[in-house]
């Protein structure tokens, strides 16, 4: 095979858009994480954010108010979520996979008006000049504008979390929110920003993929990206910039596993496929190992917070 | 404007009885508003979904063909989730507990060691070895979680995605029936290794029977065993279980081998009841509709077995309706969403008071 | 309760149309798919061919029913409701319904089942499938015309019979026209995820294909090579406007004149379990107008697609030289045999890969 230096910058773009919706709704989980609340709805916030904001696009003719749609889909059933976590103090996961099958059932309900139809994609950067540049023309400068906020997104959620004072705040909630509450914190109104926050991002990243990535809606299109996005979390040791590590990682997984076909490598595809999988367990289990306190997770994680009165 | 949760002067176990009630009230309405917004009569839907299927014989063995592998898993997830054991991959031991069973029908299939040994032994052989399939598989994310405190619920839900996967390869690959056609599926499984019809013409296998055996069994391990009361303990309390000498380890340990051999007994009954032979895709997500089935039962066996029946009811009640009234099968997902959401409401409802004051939310 | 209901209805209907002559019961004809009717893909055409019968049939037929997203170990179940609610003929649209297909048949002998791309039968249960490797003979055809770069992506599910028999006609075909011509194989193992589609399109286009072919069901592929500036070929349906720049044409399935056939039959009474595997010929694989393409290749095309419809022309035409060279027909045979086409698991000569295990 040659090393085209062309198709490597082809296959490393493919990579990219591979890991953008992974990386958004990571992010999201990583803040809601942080401040103690386990989302496993994130699924269902994703197919929700794709089907309405393929909607929103459709019928507005526009990406920007398909995007706001789903970020606003995913900001709703957020709230639903928060209500059952934070303000009725139910058992997270519980309500966490109630949201991921109500999701894909009211997804679905959402999208079969839509089905059949396509849009424009989303648009991509173009520098002209910078964007022609052999090789890393269009890896940096071409990409579209899902793929740059993503990358924001991870400065500021990083920045955010480690250098402001309200950032700190919120991984104090998580570690501990008993302290925090006695110290006079608002612990739930610091969560119900966090899981809107992961729930607005959920509802983007689902966008992301009815909008840009194949711009057309189909019934359970985030194909387990939601689950995935939750590994990537914890892979990512809850910072925003490993996670974009992480994404990239279990994006090029998925891609090498096409890419290896074309080179006729006899492995078999479905062990292929498992390897995001078992690289996150395998990373977890490295983590633990390393860090043999085990403390790595924040420790309020899903435990339910009831404050006395 | 801050909510807040009140503890109610009394515990009433007749409101907590009737707190799941309430929720399925209350999801009904819902998908009664929904149903009629779509044009059609929620009367007409309700009886579609709930009542007729109640109402013919053979609908009725599909509820109890549908709820065996739902009541099974959620009986053994209700000693994990007891236990605060955050098992979310049934799904995974379920796969792995039909694979290894199923296994064992494909090695005797034709007849050859029939004719040595006799056939009787196979079907109970091939049960054993799922729920020790289902056992081994669920023991990974348990000694992770023991011995590194790596959380259960990620390495339980990545290894379903494996199993998936696994299963996958082994049907497509080296268990492909060589007689079909290249097609990926196995063997048809001999009559020695299929659970028998119970009714001619009926759809109800021998399986059927065990849902309930195994409730009965679990109920009493549960609240009259000191295991059971160690794992109630080790949930509510687990600082007082600790002060009890009761090993953190051992119970994690027991309780997704419970978990675990469940929902792959559940998977070899499908695979050898129902399906009759292996094909890559065994279960349609009963490992993850049992969870629902797990706290709809208010997280005891004996809800477990009357919430299975409940979800199952609407499973097939949801195809009836696609049937009869033409509507969309997402429905039935969604309803089951809106349930559980009730559900877990109600079970908060039942026990604390909402209280809304006007301050700084804490 | 249920046989009331639709016994008043019946009276209802048959009072309505001929004022108290006896009108002949309406015969229900009932659909069962794997996959979402929003596939835009296989169940979205199948129930196309739903659509299109009851058009043609009329009030002589109730073709409303259907059931979505059946998965295969839930079939029995959802097959035999359909039997029990008064359906007189069911059409089961996926391979994986087969064995659960036979059982219910056993059970209800007066129902008639129709199980697509199986190969079961019994008295009340025929078989259908579409020749879908003659579409992809013609197509390798226009994809040998049209490659600059000598290199075609093809995406593909699984190593199924029907899969591989269309990777060896597609083959063949582009031999016929550019024999120096490559395809690239790229399994998914699904049948549809745009998602991923688009991902192995991209793969595909970055190592050089200029045309994209594809045996699975979303439109994503195609999108990708419009985007690219490339052409390619849609799968099950026609998929011009998700890609209207570069469609050649489609590989669609196009079942509305077999079911009006088979519902005919049961109202006639004249219905008996066969085994049909149509073509071009029978209008059951319909490739639709040619598009993006110079008027001489659209002629070739043409005139290749006629002459398969009228049997002039053969995609397995001995002989059939597999990868080691040694022919798979039989001495003396003109095509190669139809079960040795149903059950292929080896590509023929020219193809560099191997098949999957």
């Amino acid at each position: 095979m040659n090393f085209d230096p062309q198709q490597i910058q082809d296959i490393l773009v493919i990579v990219i858009t591979a890991a953008t919706p992974l990386l958004i709704a990571a992010i999201g989980e990583v803040v809601a994480e942080r401040a103690g609340v386990l989302n496993l709805g994130l699924e269902g916030m994703m197919i929700v954010g794709a089907a309405t904001g393929f909607a929103g696009a459709y019928l507005a003719n526009s990406t920007l108010v398909g995007v706001l749609c789903g970020i606003l889909a995913g900001c709703a059933m957020a709230a639903i979520f928060a209500f059952l976590t934070l303000g009725l103090a139910t058992n997270q996961v519980a309500a966490g996979l109630a949201m991921t099958i109500f999701g894909r059932g009211v997804a679905n309900l959402i999208g079969a008006g839509f089905v059949g139809l396509k849009r424009q994609a989303a648009p991509h950067l173009y520098i002209p000049g910078l964007s022609d540049l052999p090789l890393i023309g269009k890896l940096i400068f071409g990409q579209d504008y899902f793929v740059y906020f993503a990358v924001l997104l991870t400065a500021a959620a990083s920045y955010w979390l480690t250098r402001t004072r309200s950032g700190l705040t919120l991984r104090a909630v998580g570690e501990n929110h008993t302290s925090g509450h006695s110290l006079g914190v608002p612990v739930r109104a610091i969560r119900l920003m966090a899981v809107l926050f992961g729930g607005g991002c959920a509802g983007l990243a689902g966008s992301y993929l009815s909008l840009a990535y194949t711009p057309f809606w189909s019934p359970d299109m985030t194909a387990g990206r939601g689950w995935i996005a939750l590994a990537l979390v914890v892979f990512a040791s809850w910072r925003p910039w490993r996670a974009l590590g992480g994404a990239l990682l279990f994006g090029g997984v998925a891609v090498l596993a096409l890419a290896f076909q074309g080179l006729g490598v006899p492995i078999p595809a479905q062990l292929l496929n498992s390897l995001p999988y078992l690289t996150t367990i395998a990373v977890l289990v490295f983590l633990s190992v390393r860090d043999r306190r085990g403390a790595i997770a924040p420790a309020s994680l899903g435990v339910a917070f009831i404050p006395d009165r | 404007m801050r909510i807040d949760l009140e503890a109610r002067a009394q515990r009433s176990t007749l409101r907590e009885i009737l707190a799941p009630v309430g929720a399925m009230i209350v999801a009904i309405i819902i998908g009664g508003i929904v149903v009629s917004l779509m044009g059609i009569s929620p009367i007409a839907a309700g009886n579609v979904y709930f009542i007729e299927p109640l109402s013919q014989s053979y609908s009725l063995q599909a509820i109890a063909v549908k709820a065996t592998p739902l009541v099974l898993i959620a009986v053994g997830l209700t000693f994990c989730y007891r236990a605060n054991l955050w098992n979310i991959g049934a799904e995974g031991q379920f796969i792995a507990g039909g694979a290894l069973g199923g296994w064992l029908g494909l090695l005797t299939n034709g007849g050859a060691m029939q004719d040595t040994l006799g056939g009787w032994w196979i079907l109970p052989a091939m049960l054993i070895m799922g729920a020790l399939g289902g056992v081994l598989y669920g023991l990974i994310p348990a000694l992770l979680r023991i011995k590194l405190n790596v959380s259960e619920i990620l390495t339980s839900l990545m290894l379903v995605y494996v199993a998936q996967l696994g299963l996958d390869w082994l049907v497509r690959g080296p268990w492909k029936d060589p007689a079909g056609h290249n097609l990926p599926v196995s063997v048809n499984f001999d009559p020695e290794a299929t659970l028998p019809i119970l009714f001619d013409g009926g759809s109800l296998h021998l399986g059927v029977l065990l849902a309930p055996i195994v409730v009965i069994i679990a109920a009493i391990v549960f609240s009259k065993t000191l295991f059971g009361f160690q794992v109630r303990l080790v949930g509510s309390s687990p600082r007082a279980a600790r002060f009890g000498g009761f090993n953190d380890s051992t119970i994690a340990i027991a309780a997704f081998a419970i978990s675990g051999g469940l929902a792959g007994l559940a998977g070899v009954i499908e695979v050898s009841g129902k399906i009759g032979q292996l094909i890559p895709s065994i279960s349609p997500g009963y490992g993850f509709s049992a969870i629902i089935v797990a706290f709809l039962g208010r997280l005891h066996p004996v809800g477990a077995l009357i919430a299975g029946l409940v979800l199952a009811l609407t499973f097939v009640g949801g195809e009836d309706a696609q049937i009869a009234l033409h509507l969309p099968g997402d429905m039935t997902l969604a309803f089951q969403g809106v349930l559980l959401i009730c559900v877990l409401a109600a079970d908060v409802l039942a026990r604390y008071r909402l209280k809304f004051s006007m301050g700084a939310a804490a | 309760m249920r046989k009331l209901i639709s016994a008043a209805a019946l009276a209802a209907a048959s009072l309505a149309i001929g004022g108290g002559a006896q009108a002949a019961d309406k015969v229900k004809a009932c659909w069962v798919y794997t996959g979402p009717v929003g596939d835009f893909g296989y169940s979205y055409q199948h129930d196309q061919g739903r659509l299109a019968a009851a058009k043609a049939l009329g009030d002589k037929v109730d073709a409303t029913t259907f059931l979505e997203n059946v998965a295969d170990s839930d079939s029995e179940r959802a097959i035999e409701q359909l039997a029990r609610t008064g359906c007189n003929i069911v059409f089961t649209t996926s391979f994986g319904f087969m064995d659960p297909t036979l059982k219910v048949a056993k059970k209800f002998p007066k129902v008639f089942f129709e199980h697509a791309t199986g190969y079961k039968r019994a008295p009340n249960v025929s078989t259908y499938s579409a020749k879908f490797y003659e579409g992809r003979y013609v197509m390798g055809q226009i994809a040998g015309k049209m490659t600059k770069s000598n290199t075609i992506g093809y995406i593909v599910s699984f190593p199924i019979p029907e899969v591989i028999s269309g990777i060896n006609a597609f083959e063949r075909g582009m031999q016929t026209t550019n024999p120096a011509a490559k395809i690239k194989i790229v399994w998914v193992n699904t049948w549809f995820d745009p998602g991923k589609e688009a991902d192995a399109a991209k793969a595909l286009l970055a190592q050089g294909a200029d045309i994209l072919t594809q045996h699975t069901d979303s439109a994503a592929p195609l999108q990708e090579a419009e985007k690219a500036g490339k052409f390619g070929f849609g799968q099950s349906s026609d998929m011009t406007k998700f890609a209207p720049k570069a469609q050649l044409t489609a590989n669609t399935d196009s079942w509305g004149g077999y079911y009006t056939a088979r519902i005919q039959a049961v109202i006639d009474g004249k219905w008996k379990s066969e085994d049909t595997w149509d073509g071009i010929g029978k209008g059951m694989v319909v490739l639709p107008p040619f598009a993006n393409m110079p008027d001489d290749v659209k002629a070739m095309a043409t005139k290749t697609t006629a002459d398969i419809a009228s049997g002039a022309l053969h995609p397995f035409a001995c002989p059939v030289l597999d990868q080691d060279g040694k022919d798979r027909c039989k001495p003396g045979a003109k095509t190669l045999e139809d079960g040795d086409i149903l059950g292929m698991n080896w590509y023929v000569k020219g193809i560099d890969d191997k098949v999957p295990q």
